[in-house]
């Protein structure tokens, strides 16, 4: 072997063992990737003030949608990643959250209920933070219950219903008694309030002004902090175990000993409250929630980051995530003026085009990467790297 | 003017078209054990194809009475070609793989077609076009018109004659081969391949026929009209046993029955707190009940286990 050549290949053996040091990091786990997990921190930190400087308050909010979009997609990988269970009416959990913060944290149940609240009801985040998780995780067991015992596909037909009905419920509860304000929505709703500083403005910290955006992203950071922490833990538990079990041999697992019908039920609630937590936070950034919000699409985009990214895989899931929610922003500001340059006129408008791409992703995700983006592409690196190690 | 005798009369209207779509999600059920999402978006497409020929049709001075005809042919062809397309890209090579791939392939076709749908033919809604003039028949005090009588009649007849297909042609004998046992059937000399697109393209056709049936019933069509008609005729398939082709057409009537029944009464029933607008909640809290109460349904006999 030539001088020349063994350089080489010390320099890509260097470059690989980099790479798989990056792919291969597992959040918390490694010792050193520690350096990497703190320098991840820091970026996470100070994302806020490079997106605000670069590219404008705008994407600032975005990013901050795209927070919650994390969230909840982690929420739905416990159900679809790993236990197994198609939920397509996830979005459902998400609008019992942003409602149940709507009603109780804004003065709207006053025009109802003139003598029993006269002011509405306005308990403190604090409070229907878990109290919004609890109904939402209740509302998962209730619709769990009855088919969880089913093959999978009823779940899925299920969940696809109740999605819809609970729309159908908030756009029509406002007669004979105001609970929902039908399609127009609740608004005016509390901003969130930590330990009596609202997030709705601008706040300074040793100097350094904070504006609301910011200070909802620091909010949301640690939330999804938080549930990445709890799916990690869950990941590698008992539980978590049990539920990868199920998804891979229901049978098998069965005869093992384990509660399968408890445990998809568990799978569910969880998964459910994770959802009804994103919803109380959006309801309280937006200060505004309408039955729009919850449509089916959005359960389906919520679907197409957990599969597209990696089923069971956080770190993939997060990614999907991502990419996704930044999607719509990326095609807002490219298709227009592409296909006005092309054609001279809008063709495809950016939405329609973002469902198409769902569409697509899904399916040649589950015909070629059943994986997901995130995983298989590990395994593909580890694996060249490898060859290149035996060349040497 | 009979308040009962005509929520029956629309019920039954209604239950037609939902049984002919059950039969289509109930017959891939029965062969595949599969749940055909994307068997909704067929019956829009069915819709916005026949509706699309039959502009095009009277547009070139064709009579109505061959325009209608045509335009039906022209849809079942489009429908079968999606139906057997749907199997080949989205079912068949998934046919091994876990029980999710297919059903998030299926979801990914239809968004996919929906979205499809809306760019080609647009947002707005498709009216139905006038052809023949659509006389009213009073029945024992219950207004029925001339397109929901052929609705129900033709509904009747495409039914009798699928379960003769399948009750009495070697086609259907193979159909029935291969929802029995796939490999015995394969050993036998069923081609299995050729059985399950034939299957997904007869479901299909009737789905297009079924589009146009809901399409003139209300006088219009839209991209989004498959997602709930599907979720519908899902559920009548479940009520009536999925899987079971006499269930699939018991299921859609009683489903359309108790929806227009119960969108009727509601309002009395809770004393003005829901109304008619709930109508589309009906479909689900059935769907729920059989599920709890009776999960093979109601002809159905076994329910298969999740393995």
């Amino acid at each position: 072997m030539s001088r020349r050549s063994l350089r080489d290949s010390l320099r890509f053996g260097l470059l690989a063992t980099l790479l798989r040091e990056f792919y291969t990091m597992n959040f918390f786990t490694k010792h050193n990737s520690r350096l990497l997990f703190w320098l991840m921190l820091a970026a996470l930190v100070l994302l806020p003030f490079v997106t605000d400087a670069l590219l404008g308050r705008g994407w600032v909010r975005i990013v901050d949608f795209a927070m919650l979009y994390i969230m909840l997609a982690l929420g739905l990988n416990i159900v679809v990643g790993y236990a197994g269970l198609l939920d397509l009416g996830y979005i459902a959990f998400f609008a019992v959250g942003a409602y149940c913060y709507a009603l109780t944290g804004s003065p709207h149940l006053a025009a109802a209920f003139p003598t029993v609240f006269p002011e509405g009801i306005h308990l403190p985040f604090f409070i229907v933070l878990p109290l919004a998780a609890l109904v939402a995780g209740g509302f998962g067991v209730l619709l769990g219950a009855p088919t969880l015992r089913l093959r999978g596909d009823y779940l899925a037909i299920v969940t696809l219903g109740f999605g819809e009905i609970i729309r159908i419920f908030m756009n029509n509860l406002n007669a004979p008694i105001n609970l929902t304000n039908g399609p127009q929505g609740i608004s005016r709703i509390d901003p969130i309030t930590i330990v009596g500083v609202s997030l709705n403005s601008t706040q300074s910290l040793f100097g350094i002004t904070l504006p609301s955006v910011h200070l909802y992203f620091y909010l949301f950071l640690t939330c999804t902090a938080v549930v990445v922490f709890i799916s990690h833990r869950l990941e590698r538990s008992r539980i978590g175990r049990a539920w990868m079990a199920i998804r891979e041999d229901e049978v098998a697992a069965t005869a093992m000993g384990l509660n399968t019908r408890n445990l998809k039920l568990l799978a569910f609630a969880m998964g459910a409250m994770f959802g009804g937590v994103s919803g109380t936070l959006f309801a309280g950034f937006q200060g505004f929630v309408s039955p729009e919000s919850f449509s089916l699409m959005e359960s389906i985009m919520v679907l197409c980051m957990v599969v597209l990214g990696g089923m069971g895989n956080i770190s993939g899931v997060i990614l999907g995530g991502i990419l996704l929610a930044l999607l719509p922003e990326i095609l807002r500001h490219s298709v227009v003026p592409i296909q006005q340059s092309l054609f001279g006129k809008t063709l495809i408008d950016p939405e329609s085009l973002r469902m198409l791409l769902f569409g697509f992703a899904l399916i040649a995700v589950m015909l070629y990467r059943p994986a997901g983006l995130w995983p298989s592409r590990l395994r593909k690196r580890e694996l060249q790297s490898d060859e290149t190690a035996e060349t040497v | 003017m009979n308040i009962f005798l005509q929520q029956i009369v629309n019920g039954l209207v209604q239950g037609s078209v939902y049984a002919l779509v059950a039969l289509g999600y109930t017959m891939v059920y029965g062969i595949l054990g599969l749940i055909n999402f994307a068997h909704g978006e067929v019956v829009m497409v069915g819709a916005m194809l026949s509706l699309t020929a039959l502009g095009v049709l009277l547009g070139w001075d064709v009579s109505p009475l061959l325009a209608l005809p045509i335009s039906v042919v022209i849809a079942m062809i489009g429908c079968m070609a999606l139906g057997y397309s749907i199997e080949r890209v989205a079912y068949r090579p998934l046919r091994h793989a876990p029980r999710l791939a297919p059903l998030i392939t299926a979801i990914g076709i239809s968004i996919l077609l929906q979205n499809l749908a809306m760019m080609i033919w647009g947002r707005g809604y498709h009216p139905f076009p006038i052809l023949f003039e659509n006389s009213l028949h009073t029945f024992a005090g219950a207004i029925i018109n001339d397109i929901q009588i052929a609705i129900i009649l033709l509904a009747l007849i495409i039914m009798t004659g699928l379960m003769w297909v399948v009750n009495h042609t070697r086609l259907g004998r193979s159909m029935r081969a291969v929802a029995e046992n796939q490999h015995a059937a394969q050993l036998m000399g069923v081609d299995i391949n050729r059985v399950i697109s034939i299957t997904f393209m007869l479901g299909s056709a009737l789905a297009a026929i079924a589009g146009l049936m809901v399409s003139a019933n209300y006088g219009l069509a839209h991209y989004y009209m498959g997602f709930l008609l599907g979720l519908k005729a899902f559920t009548a398939a479940v009520l009536g046993g999925i899987g079971n082709l006499r269930g699939a057409m018991l299921g859609g009537l009683l489903l359309g029955l108790i929806e227009s029944l119960g969108a009727g009464y509601i309002g009395d029933l809770t004393g003005g707190f829901l109304g008619s607008n709930y109508q589309d909640v009906f479909a689900f809290f059935v769907l729920i009940a059989v599920l709890v109460f009776r999960p093979s349904g109601l002809l159905g006999e076994r329910i298969a286990e999740r393995a």
